[in-house]
């Protein structure tokens, strides 16, 4: 028993030791207050978790891969397509102006659907109910390099979604998804996330897993990622059966967890590792 | 021609076996007595240097992800989520580091560390790794062996 005492307290040493330096960096990642009541205290963009290299990278607009995204989207903006012989900008006009802010409030309630939406949800409503246009699938280029264009009319404003009315149980679906531990690694988002984010990781740092930089560059996949595919990314990591990209439990997710960065100012195309 | 009728037949009866076997893995019952596992899951002691292959490899242990070990200095990217296990086999008997690797929440019940010798009750887990645990039996004990060189 004393020898189990002794080791648990040079294990709370060494502990104590790692987290100091934790600490000494985290105090280098700049953040914004959280609310009262928040998870977080300070509430932080995966962007201070980079490198300087990575993170110059995100910062000039000529070299940030992500940009490609956004120039192709803006022509598909003007592209008519579908029975209706619309295109986004039939009804939309310039996306400067009337898509300002509607990416920094997704998901969003829907009152025809009674459910909220993504953004990528969004966009393929419009195709197949305004433009009469096939939607565009899951992870094609198309959806994604428009989801990425569309929220970039949102660059610098901060994330502010609803959690409440109708809203609500949606919130409360995806923080239980959030603390539930998945997959042969049994482990939660809070597991990493939460509880361990600013450690060091294999070969980097955790973040708070914010969503406020997707679609984001990833830069080991060398394409822009949208935010469901990291969420099954994570899970089929732990060695769990991912939900299904644009699932309710996926919308119930990313509604949550984009509650847990509120405040912080979108950032897509950002880059990341 | 007989032959080879012989010879596929065979082939289908031994296909036919395995795959009635893959299915139904027995869950794993520990026997822990005092906040620890006293006998081997093999019967037999591991080997050390087996272990540390298993303890590096990242589809098994991948123990670095997440601990220091001083040691293993040549290994890049040690991992800041558990505590370093330098002398970590003074710390802990060679029964307690087999339950805290086999299944850690049964002595610390917040970690995060998987249980690495665990078969159910685990949440969504991927078809392919239903009814399996992490490390074999054989590969804990490895593990453990591993770990006792650490003093």
């Amino acid at each position: 028993m004393l020898q189990r005492f002794a080791g648990i307290a040079a294990a709370a040493v060494a502990f104590a030791s790692v987290a100091t330096c934790v600490f000494a960096q985290d105090a280098e990642r700049k953040g914004i207050a959280a609310p009262p009541g928040h998870v977080f205290k300070t509430i932080i963009s995966g962007y201070e978790f980079r490198s300087k290299e990575t993170r110059a990278l995100q910062d000039d607009d000529l070299e940030n891969p992500g940009f490609l995204a956004v120039e192709r989207a803006a022509d598909v903006w003007k592209k008519v397509e579908g029975a209706a012989g619309k295109s986004c900008m039939s009804c939309h006009e310039q996306a400067e102006t009337s898509m300002k802010g509607v990416g920094a409030a997704m998901p969003k309630w829907d009152d025809k659907l009674q459910k909220p939406v993504n953004l990528e949800q969004r966009i393929n409503i419009c195709r197949t109910e305004h433009m009469k246009a096939e939607p565009w699938k899951f992870k094609s280029q198309e959806l994604t390099d428009m989801t990425t264009f569309v929220r970039y009319q949102s660059h610098g404003m901060k994330v502010s979604v609803k959690t409440d009315g109708p809203m609500s149980p949606w919130f409360e679906r995806g923080k239980q998804i959030y603390y539930t531990r998945y997959g042969q690694l049994d482990l939660a988002c809070e597991s990493c996330h939460e509880r361990n984010n600013g450690k060091f990781m294999r070969a980097d740092f955790l973040s708070q897993g914010q969503t406020n930089g997707f679609p984001t560059y990833r830069l080991r996949d060398q394409r822009l990622v949208p935010l469901h595919e990291r969420f099954e990314g994570c899970m089929f990591d732990v060695r769990a059966e991912p939900f299904k990209p644009l699932s309710d439990e996926f919308i119930a997710l990313e509604l949550y967890v984009a509650w847990r960065g509120i405040g912080l100012p979108v950032e897509t195309p950002s880059v990341r590792n | 021609m007989r032959r080879s009728l012989v010879a596929a037949f065979a082939l289908c009866l031994s296909a036919g076996v395995a795959c009635a076997q893959e299915p139904t893995k027995t869950p794993i019952k520990l026997d822990i007595v005092n906040d620890a596992l006293p006998n081997s899951l093999t019967g037999a002691p591991g080997n050390a240097e087996a272990g540390r292959k298993v303890f590096l490899t990242r589809t098994l242990g991948n123990c670095l992800a997440c601990h220091q070990v001083t040691s293993l200095k040549s290994e890049e990217f040690h991992g800041e989520f558990g505590p370093s296990l330098d002398g970590v086999a003074g710390r802990y008997t060679e029964a307690q580091l087999r339950l805290i690797v086999a299944d850690p929440k049964r002595i610390f019940t917040d970690t995060v560390m998987p249980a690495f010798f665990k078969n159910e009750g685990l949440s969504r887990v991927r078809p392919e790794f239903v009814g399996k645990s992490i490390l074999t039996a054989a590969q804990v004990e490895d593990v453990i062996a591993f770990l006792k060189t650490l003093n």
